[in-house]
C-alpha cells in the first residue's frame, strides 16, 4: 500500500504489536514523535495501552499535543489512544479522584464503566454492534467479535460510530471529521481486526 | 455478551515450549512461534508464555521470542516469568505482549503490583497465584518459585487472602493455578475457583485440571471464571481448540466462534 503511516510514539509501551498489526497487512509504518513527520503522514495511529494521566504527561512533555490537535489527514486512535481524543478522563492515578485532561479532538468524557456485579476490567472477545454505515466498519459483520480491555468508557452518544454491551451499552468506536477512535484492539482481533485496519488505510 | 476465553499455556524453558506434571519432569513439546501461531488459527482466545525458569534463576533470560510471537499472531498474549520491575515490565510491553504476569515477585514485593498499574494501566497487570491445598491443615497455600522444584517454597498467604491484597494494589486480572491439579487431568479445582470468585472482582482465569471438554463447561458454569486456561490437553490434541469452543456454544456458553 502506497500510503504512508505513522504510529505516534507517546512514551508508552505496546506500539509494536500495533505496529506488526499493519506490517502484517502490507503497510509501510513509521514510528515517530517528531511532529513534522506526524504532520506529513497519510494516515496517524494513535496508539494504546497505559494510563491515561502517563500517556498525557509523556505527550507535553515531548509537546505533541498541538500538532496532533492540528491534524486534518485521517487519524485512529486505538484503546486509551482514543480515550485520549476526547475532552478529558476520570482516570486518574490509582486512588486518586483527579480527572485528566485529554487532546479534546471530539467532544466527550471517559468515564470508569458502572457494570453492577461483572467483573472489571472489561477483558475479552465482545460483540460490536456497527450503528452507521461507515468505511472503517466496510464488510464487517455487525455482532463481530472484537477483543478489549478497559475499565474506562465513553458512553453511546452523538459521536459513537458503533457500540457494545457490558453492564450497559458503551462506545466501541467513536467519529468526527477525520478523526476516528476504537476502544478494542483491532491488532489483537484476529481477522475483524485486521479488515478493520485495511479500511482504514483505504481512506 | 463477553464470551467466555480458552487460553493455552506454552510453559517456556530455554526457549523451547515444555510441559510437566504437577511442576515436575519437564517434557520438550515443540518451537514457540510455530505453536503459537496454530493455536491463534485454531480460534484460541488468547495465549499464555509462562517462562518457568525465570523466576527462580537470577540469570537474564533472553526474551528476543516475545518480539517473534507478536509480529505472527493477532490474538492478545501475555507473558509470566522474570518480571522484576516496571523496567522489565517496560520491555516485554515494548516487544508486543500486551499483558505482562506476575507471581513471585509480587509476593516479595506487593507494591510492585500498584507500580505497573500507574505505569501501564491495570488492565496489563495481571497477577499469576500458584496455591496448594494442604491436606494436614485444610487449607489453601500460596507457593513461590515454583518454576525450580529445589526452590519451590511455601509463603506464610492464605490464597483467598492473597486475592484479596492484589486486588487493594491494582491488579487487572488473577490466573489461579492450583497446583493439585496440575498436569493430571482431572478437572479443574470447583470448590477453590467458586470460593475465590467470590472474592475477586476482577476477571479470574482457572488454571490446572484440563483434561476432557466436560471440565471446560464445569468451570466456566460453576465456578463463574472468565477463562479457563490449559497446556497438555492442546499441546498433546486431546482437545481439538475449535471443536471445544463449538461444543461450550451448544452447552449455552458464550464463546467466540470461529465462522
Amino acid at each position: 500500500m502506497a500510503s504512508n503511516l505513522v504510529i505516534v510514539n507517546t512514551g508508552c509501551a505496546n506500539i509494536s504489536s500495533v505496529k506488526f498489526a499493519f506490517e502484517r497487512i502490507g503497510a509501510q509504518v513509521t514510528v515517530s514523535d517528531d511532529t513534522a513527520v506526524i504532520s506529513a503522514a497519510d494516515k496517524v495511529l494513535l496508539p494504546g495501552v497505559g494510563s491515561a494521566p502517563a500517556a498525557m504527561k509523556s505527550i507535553k512533555a515531548k509537546q505533541l499535543e498541538a500538532c496532533l490537535q492540528g491534524l486534518t489527514q485521517p487519524v485512529l486512535g486505538v484503546c486509551l489512544g482514543m480515550q485520549l481524543m476526547v475532552s478529558d478522563s476520570q482516570e486518574g492515578e490509582f486512588g486518586s479522584t483527579k480527572t485528566t485532561d485529554c487532546l479534546n479532538l471530539i467532544p466527550g468524557q471517559v468515564k470508569r464503566m458502572q457494570v453492577g456485579e461483572l467483573r472489571l476490567p472489561h477483558m475479552g472477545w465482545n460483540k460490536v454492534v456497527n450503528k452507521y454505515n461507515n468505511d472503517l466498519f466496510k464488510g464487517i459483520g455487525d455482532g463481530e467479535f472484537f477483543y478489549f480491555v478497559h475499565s474506562f468508557a465513553i458512553e453511546d452518544y452523538q459521536h459513537t460510530l458503533a457500540s457494545c454491551e457490558y453492564g450497559g451499552v458503551f462506545s466501541a468506536a467513536i467519529h468526527k471529521d477525520n478523526f476516528y477512535g476504537v476502544q478494542f484492539h483491532p491488532e489483537r482481533s484476529s481477522d475483524a481486526g485486521a479488515h478493520l485496519l485495511e479500511n482504514f488505510l483505504k481512506m | 455478551m463477553l464470551a467466555r476465553r480458552i487460553i493455552p499455556c506454552l510453559d517456556v524453558r530455554d526457549g523451547v515450549v515444555v510441559k510437566g506434571v504437577k511442576f515436575r519432569n519437564h517434557e520438550i513439546i515443540g518451537d514457540i512461534v510455530p505453536l503459537a501461531e496454530r493455536y491463534a488459527k485454531a480460534g484460541a482466545d488468547e495465549l499464555v508464555f509462562y517462562d518457568i525458569t525465570a523466576s527462580s534463576d537470577q540469570r537474564v533470560v533472553d526474551k528476543s521470542w516475545v518480539s517473534k510471537i507478536a509480529q505472527v499472531i493477532d490474538i492478545p498474549f501475555c507473558v509470566a516469568g522474570g518480571i522484576k520491575s516496571v523496567e522489565d515490565a517496560g520491555k516485554i510491553l515494548e516487544m508486543g505482549a500486551d499483558k505482562i504476569s506476575i507471581n513471585s515477585p509480587a509476593l516479595a514485593n506487593p507494591s510492585l503490583i500498584k507500580e505497573l498499574h500507574d505505569t501501564f494501566g491495570q488492565q496489563c497487570v495481571v497477577i499469576g497465584i500458584d496455591s496448594f491445598y494442604n491436606e494436614e491443615t485444610q487449607k489453601y497455600e500460596v507457593y513461590q518459585f515454583t518454576g525450580d522444584e529445589s526452590r519451590t517454597q511455601k509463603t506464610a498467604w492464605q490464597t483467598i487472602d492473597w486475592i484479596k491484597e492484589v486486588q487493594t494494589h491494582g491488579a487487572g486480572e488473577i490466573v489461579l493455578n492450583c497446583m493439585n491439579q496440575d498436569g493430571v487431568r482431572k478437572g479443574y479445582d470447583l470448590e477453590q475457583l467458586s470460593a475465590v470468585r467470590n472474592a475477586c472482582h476482577v476477571p479470574l482465569i482457572a488454571s490446572g485440571g484440563a483434561g476432557e471438554m466436560q471440565h471446560f463447561a464445569d468451570v466456566f458454569k460453576q465456578a463463574d471464571v472468565d477463562g479457563a486456561l490449559a497446556a497438555s490437553v492442546f499441546h498433546k490434541s486431546i482437545i481439538d481448540i475449535p471443536e471445544l469452543k463449538a461444543w461450550l456454544s451448544e452447552q449455552g456458553v458464550v464463546m467466540r466462534v470461529n465462522k
